[in-house]
């Protein structure tokens, strides 16, 4: 009786937490009751950790004396990894929120992997099915885990170049076949089948996936990071879901296979806009197939002065901006709302146009746009807007390169042949800002800078965008 | 007597189809827009895992066991608070032209891996 009250508040505390969940994620396919619907998500969660702390009074007999010390463990974990966690997401920029989601999916792969470590070292798991769904799930919190940190320090510039050697491929698949060489081992030693030392085999298991989460990282680029980031959340709430099987705990087996699906649609969405498959992305270095291809495009780069183009879209009467990584690596996007504002005091009608993989992450650029104050309804995605461009003035793209890359639709030899992208190219006029004369990240030359209607800005966007208002501003003290 | 049901064998497949299939709809209907709130909102989602963490931290007996588990609940802890306060944030962002947010739903929406 005693264990009976704490459990049944468990249970409908747990039971609570997993509807609401649910509830929180369907409120969020509006913008306007988004909010409110990560609101409702968190009152789930309170109330599950809450009750989670009803778990003291249902514990073995061999840990009530350790009870106290587990406790004021629990409370300083609580205290240390939520305070912190809360103070960077409520200080990061916006610019910087790749990086930070790709931390966050690590902490928890590396919180269901320790789950599974712990059940591993203290032998709880009963049964070869236990055993298994453990190892699985710890595998994968622990790719996830090595994986995002890798991630984290791409997006966050700390690694600058992929890593990548001859036959990656190889050496990743000999670490992925060792670490389940090790696990076949872990699961045949539970069954008393060999006598070297448990313990140690989990320490080499664990090793195994955090090393093979490195490997299959370091050779991605930064352009394929929106697919990687989308892996790695459907990969944490696999392994969380697949714990809170082995906890016998319905809440964890459901937000964790909620998320674990969300994070495979995302995965996919992103991969078909690059026309690229998942497997493709892991595992083919993308940078290099580029080089084969010298120039066969005709002409040359035009450039023309910020300020000039900027009169053009003044007295343009529609103009379509089209956004990339370069605006988010400028921090340029409140200067970017300030010369569309002068635009729209101008009765000039302008529209954003979103490519799916433009950024380091899924919709990176809806919520640039967002903190600059730039309305939702003034954004478009590709299929919404790409019939547009036909009969629209001015584009103007700023930062991106392959998602407008005409090359993608006409040339067969090229590498995105294929990938849906912005027909910006079909505007009467293109303004392109750009850092330089160089290639893009991907380092495949865009036939649209070559085009006859389209003019070169160089320069950073922040700066450039400086001018331009200026330029504006400047004709309109004139007329006065 | 004990309120623990078995969560074995098929119960479990069942649990985990059912929620695999709730969450691929309920995604699906998110517009690309709201794709990085929804990537930070399912990541705090996952941060349920600091329950797991805090039930393993409480049964934990070696040293060790200790150590691994007050590591979970660090780590989940994080996740789950870092993941709501960076939605929170970015949602709160995502305003209208107009005065009064309207409820967009008037156009059908077709599940964006079958359109085209």
């Amino acid at each position: 009786m005693f264990t009976l009250v704490p459990q049944l508040v468990i249970g409908a505390a747990d039971l609570s937490a997993a509807f609401l969940f649910l509830f929180g994620l369907k409120r969020m396919s509006s913008p306007a009751t988004a909010p409110s619907g990560i609101r409702v998500a968190g009152i789930g969660m309170i109330a599950a950790v809450l009750a989670s702390f009803l778990y003291v009074f249902t514990v073995d007999a061999a840990a009530r004396p350790h009870l106290l010390i587990n406790i004021a463990l629990a409370v300083a974990a609580l205290a240390i990894g939520g305070g912190a966690a809360w103070v960077a997401g409520r200080r990061v920029a916006m610019t910087a929120m790749p990086q930070m989601v790709a931390i966050y999916n690590g902490m928890g792969g590396g919180a269901a992997g320790g789950i599974a470590a712990v059940e591993l070292f203290g032998g709880r798991t009963h049964g070869v099915t236990e055993l298994a769904v453990t190892l699985l799930g710890g595998l994968i919190g622990a790719v996830s885990l090595s994986g995002s940190a890798i991630a984290w320090a791409k997006l966050d510039g700390v690694i600058k170049q992929p890593w990548r050697v001859k036959g990656q491929q190889y050496l990743n698949a000999a670490v992925m076949f060792a670490t389940l060489v090790v696990a076949g081992v872990i699961l045949a030693t539970a069954s008393g089948a060999l006598g070297l030392s448990t313990a140690t085999w989990i320490w080499i298991f664990f090793a195994c996936a955090l090393v093979f989460g490195v490997l299959m990282t370091l050779p991605i680029g930064g352009a394929d990071m929106p697919v990687v980031i989308s892996i790695y959340n459907a990969f944490t709430g696999l392994a969380v879901g697949l714990e809170g099987f082995v906890l016998q705990n319905p809440a964890l087996m459901i937000a964790g296979m909620v998320v674990g699906a969300a994070g495979l649609l995302l995965t996919l969405l992103m991969a078909k806009a690059m026309n690229r498959s998942v497997a493709n992305v892991l595992f083919t270095n993308f940078g290099t197939v580029a080089k084969a291809r010298p120039g066969a495009i005709q002409g040359e780069e035009k450039p023309v002065d910020a300020a000039d183009a900027a009169i053009k879209m003044r007295y343009a009467s529609s103009v379509i901006i089209v956004p990339g990584y370069g605006l988010a690596a400028a921090r340029a996007q409140q200067k970017l709302y300030e010369f569309v504002k002068l635009l729209i005091a101008a009765k000039v009608s302008v529209k954003f146009a979103i490519h799916p993989v433009a950024g380091r992450m899924p919709g990176q650029m809806d919520v640039l746009l967002a903190e600059a104050g730039v309305p939702y309804d003034m954004i478009f995605q590709l299929d919404d807007i790409n019939d547009d461009f036909a009969t629209t003035d001015v584009a103007l793209i700023i930062g991106a390169n392959d998602v407008v890359n005409p090359a993608a639709r006409t040339d067969k030899a090229s590498p995105i042949f294929g990938m849906p992208i912005l027909n910006a190219d079909k505007a009467g006029q293109v303004y392109v800002i750009k850092r330089g004369q160089g290639k893009g990240y991907s380092g495949i030359v865009n036939a649209l800078f070559y085009g006859p209607n389209c003019e070169m800005v160089y320069g950073d966007a922040q700066a450039v965008l400086v001018k331009m208002i200026e330029a504006v501003r400047g004709l309109g003290a004139a007329a006065a | 007597m004990t309120l623990e049901i078995a969560m074995t064998g098929f119960v479990a497949l069942y649990v985990f189809m059912l929620a695999g299939f709730a969450g691929w709809v309920i995604i699906g209907n998110v517009p690309a827009i709201l794709h990085t709130p929804l990537m930070s909102g399912s990541n705090f989602v996952h941060g349920i895992v600091v329950v797991g963490g805090l039930y393993t931290l409480f049964n934990a007996t070696t040293p060790l066991e200790q150590a691994i588990g007050f590591f979970a609940v660090l780590l989940g802890a994080g996740n789950a608070a870092g993941g709501y306060a960076v939605t929170d944030r970015m949602l709160a962002m995502f305003t209208t032209s107009n005065a009064k947010p309207t409820h967009r739903r008037a156009r059908a929406r077709v599940h964006p891996l079958k359109k085209s």
